[in-house]
């Protein structure tokens, strides 16, 4: 038994060392197959939907491809996406512990609202002018989130349950501070006009008249010091380790409560970014007409992109270029919800796709593990399995 | 209502502190109180819509989708699937109803709603049970793509048919309904302005005149459905999966199997729900919804994941809705309600030592009632909050008595013990 079992473990000792130096590969193999996975996925089934409308996919995708290239909707896009992705980040440091702020969607219409309330009564005030507006977009943001973080440390209130209604609470709320301090124009109602200290000027872009928001680099920023947060700080590395382990946490002196309303104020305060690009780029003026549904496209950006600034990165220019390419359907003749769905169906797809990895990985392990134990000596391995 | 089970299990004094608590006299005089205050409120504030039939019953077809939802967290929650997905499976109802029940009739409607309700439940059970996702993810994706897939149906079918256009259905036919033969002597009792009578009779009027018979349905299936997870070994197993989903396995119940049934029945409640404010509203119609399954959820949280709580949470959600709809101007003696019922919250809370919510608590019912006297009505978009203020307001003043079940949002896996 001995002798033919020797030359045996010798035999699978090679692939395994060359399988083991070819880890990495696997792990990157592995990471990048439930988003590419998850987007062959709503392809598919958007396909079948598509032709079961009797519309031609095809057809379909290579119009929302071509419309991406025209520089008018490419700018529209860069401007979705940097938005996007100031919501993906938001959400993100909740996710970072634990925390589900679904209230991103109230936190940046409050504050969208509030930044251009204030900031159109300023007048002057030369740069401050929008640092102010940045400041109280950031202030209502982080109030709003407050509240659901004041909810769960005293009460134990689900911050789900919480931001879910705190939304709702701000639909009616900002609506009704919009009637009661704004002004009408045409049949609309909205806030005085920013001047233009208060401006955030956009860049040209060759071939369009269109203007990257200039709030660009506030986005990038956000990122940077997100990454630097949450990866190279003792503050960021106590987030996720109490996202991970909480008692763990709590046993090497974490504060948990505080911990938890710092994060839920942070992530507030990052949401009250979302409305401003739009707002200080564009628009200048908060009314009813101000886009909606952006927290929700946060939390799926942020699941998308794992939490990571790069992946999210990605996430988000490939949510907005779903949404943005799919306005040029219409003229063809196909809703252009198509998109919705599609997102909808990377979302679901993604998850489970990242889910059916991670099993994936431990039954490798597992194969990795009893391997490595069937290679050593028969003796050992026993000695193991009594140990 | 579980009681019967806290009398043979828990200790003496526990099943008595809980059994006092939801003894049905109690209930009674708690309901009586209540409605007496509002008479007095009523007779008070000169504001007659308060228990005007009108108000009632319109009040009445508002919660039945609200309570719908609800109950169709509950059926999902007590097995231990969060669903914020109702939303979405609503809207799916609302679409399915309008499909069929534009040209087949109400009920063919109905039942096709709550097909499609059933089916984005089924969606959502396979996302959450069989792959382990977690369920507010599962929930959020649910509502981004319903509403996205019920606009593109309009699209390809609606636009095609009588009536129907980009972001609406053809005409639904009515489902029927049912007048008691008393009824007008009710409405002549209720023009009468007496204090108390006229009140019942207002209420009472409101609940037998013209009763749709999908708010009898609806009814039917709450009571349906307290009997079901309350009163027979299949609810207590399903509830079982929501307490404690592996001591139920180690008893040989198949948890992922009965998962699996309460989030289907979950979205066909929720689709229910939707098909009925189709039928309602006789007509599908883009973003008709209006965030009701999240109302729903609101609900099951106000009546402690209890199916008569979460009736009558749906019921005053929808009777604020009404009232805001007839007369804005009759909101406002809502103010001191709020005020009186703060104030009993602050002294119970006084009582059982939480001071400090008392104190919240008493401050903002001052607010209230200063709130009532320096206006003449509250603002309509702020009346369209109530559901979601009353219910953080509850969560936030009474959350020791509001009970969870316990395994609740847990993923569960078969054999990992987390």
């Amino acid at each position: 038994m001995s002798g033919p079992g020797a030359t045996g473990t010798v035999n699978r000792v090679g692939p395994l060392d060359r399988l083991r130096q070819r880890y990495p590969l696997r792990s990157v193999l592995l990471g990048l197959a439930a988003p590419v996975g998850a987007v062959l996925f709503a392809l598919l089934a958007s396909s079948v939907i598509l032709s079961l409308g009797g519309h031609s996919p095809s057809h379909v995708f290579s119009t929302m491809l071509k419309q991406a290239e025209r520089p008018t909707s490419f700018v529209d896009m860069v401007n979705q996406a940097m938005v996007y992705y100031l919501s993906a980040v938001a959400v993100s440091i909740g996710f970072r512990m634990n925390l589900f702020n679904i209230g991103v969607e109230g936190q940046y219409s409050l504050a969208a609202f509030g930044a251009a309330y204030v900031g159109g009564q300023l007048t002057g005030g030369g740069p401050f002018h929008v640092v102010i507006e940045v400041l109280v977009a950031m202030l209502v943001g982080a109030a709003w989130a407050g509240v659901a973080g004041l909810l769960k440390v005293t009460r134990g209130v689900s911050e789900v349950i919480s931001t879910i209604m705190l939304n709702a609470i701000a639909v009616g709320l900002g609506s009704y501070l919009l009637h009661k301090l704004g002004q009408s124009s045409g049949n609309n109602i909205q806030t005085k006009p920013i001047s233009a200290s208060g401006q955030v000027a956009g860049l040209s872009y060759s071939g369009t008249q269109a203007k990257i928001f200039g709030f660009l680099f506030v986005a990038i920023a956000v990122g940077v010091a997100y990454w630097f947060i949450t990866g190279r700080t003792r503050f960021g590395f106590r987030i996720k380790a109490t996202g991970l382990n909480e008692q763990a946490a709590v046993a090497s002196g974490v504060n948990v409560k505080r911990m938890t309303l710092v994060a839920m104020l942070m992530s507030g305060g990052v949401a009250g970014l979302v409305g401003l690009p739009e707002l200080l780029g564009q628009t200048h003026t908060f009314s009813q007409t101000a886009q909606s549904g952006l927290g929700f496209a946060g939390i799926a950006i942020a699941l998308l992109g794992r939490n990571s600034p790069v992946g999210m990165a990605l996430a988000a220019v490939l949510w907005s270029f779903l949404g943005k390419s799919a306005n040029q359907l219409d003229f063809i003749g196909v809703p252009r919800e198509i998109a919705a769905i599609m997102q909808g169906v990377i979302l679901l797809s993604v998850v489970i796709a990242y889910e059916l990895v991670r099993r994936y990985r431990l039954v490798l392990q597992q194969k990795d593990v009893a391997a490595q134990l069937a290679a050593v000596p028969a003796t050992a391995a026993n000695q193991a399995v009594t140990a | 209502m579980s009681t019967a089970t806290a009398t043979v299990t828990g200790p003496d004094a526990a099943p008595r502190r809980r059994g006092s608590r939801l003894s049905p006299p109690l209930l009674i005089a708690f309901a009586l109180g209540a409605f007496l205050v509002l008479s007095a409120v009523r007779a008070f504030t000169g504001g007659n819509d308060l228990t005007s039939s009108g108000t009632i019953a319109a009040g009445l077809s508002a919660a039945v989708p609200i309570g719908l939802a609800g109950l169709g967290g509950l059926w999902s929650e007590r097995a231990g699937v969060v669903n914020i997905g109702l939303e979405g499976m609503m809207i799916l109802g609302t679409w399915g109803c309008a499909y069929l029940g534009w040209d087949h009739g109400a009920w063919a409607g109905l039942l096709f709603g709550t097909l499609l309700g059933a089916l984005g439940g089924l969606v959502h059970a396979v996302a959450t049970v069989t792959f382990g996702v977690d369920h507010i993810i599962s929930g959020v994706a649910i509502n981004i793509i319903a509403p996205g897939l019920a606009l593109y149906l309009t699209k390809v079918t609606f636009v095609h048919y009588p009536g129907g256009g980009q972001k609406q259905s053809p005409p639904i036919g009515d489902a029927g309904s049912i007048t008691l033969p008393f009824s007008d002597w009710l409405h002549t009792v209720e023009d009468k302005h007496w204090f108390a009578v006229s009140d019942l009779a207002g209420v009472l009027g409101g609940l037998v005149t013209r009763l749709s018979l999908v708010t009898l349905l609806a009814a039917l299936v709450v009571l349906a459905s307290a009997w079901i997870l309350w009163r027979t070994a299949f609810g207590l197993r399903l509830r079982s999966c929501g307490e404690a989903p592996h001591a139920a396995e180690s008893l040989g119940v198949n948890v992922y199997k009965y998962k699996y049934i309460a989030v289907i029945v979950s979205g066909a409640l929720a689709g229910l729900g939707g098909a009925a404010l189709a039928i309602a509203a006789h007509q599908f119609r883009d973003g008709q919804t209006g965030g009701r399954g999240f109302i729903g959820l609101a609900a099951l949280i106000f009546g402690n994941w209890r199916p008569g709580a979460l009736a009558a949470g749906a019921g005053l959600f929808g009777y604020t809705d009404a009232i805001q709809l007839r007369s804005s101007s009759a909101v406002h003696p809502l103010l001191l309600l709020m005020a009186i019922a703060l104030a009993l919250v602050a002294i119970w809370q006084w009582r059982t030592g939480q001071r400090a919510i008392a104190v919240v608590a008493v401050v903002i019912a001052v607010l209230a009632v200063l709130w009532y006297i320096d206006t003449d009505r509250v603002p309509d978009e702020l009346v369209g909050t109530t559901p979601y203020v009353v219910t953080i307001l509850v969560l936030a003043l009474a959350s020791q008595r509001l009970r969870m079940p316990k395994a609740d949002g847990r993923v569960y896996r078969r054999g990992e013990e987390t």
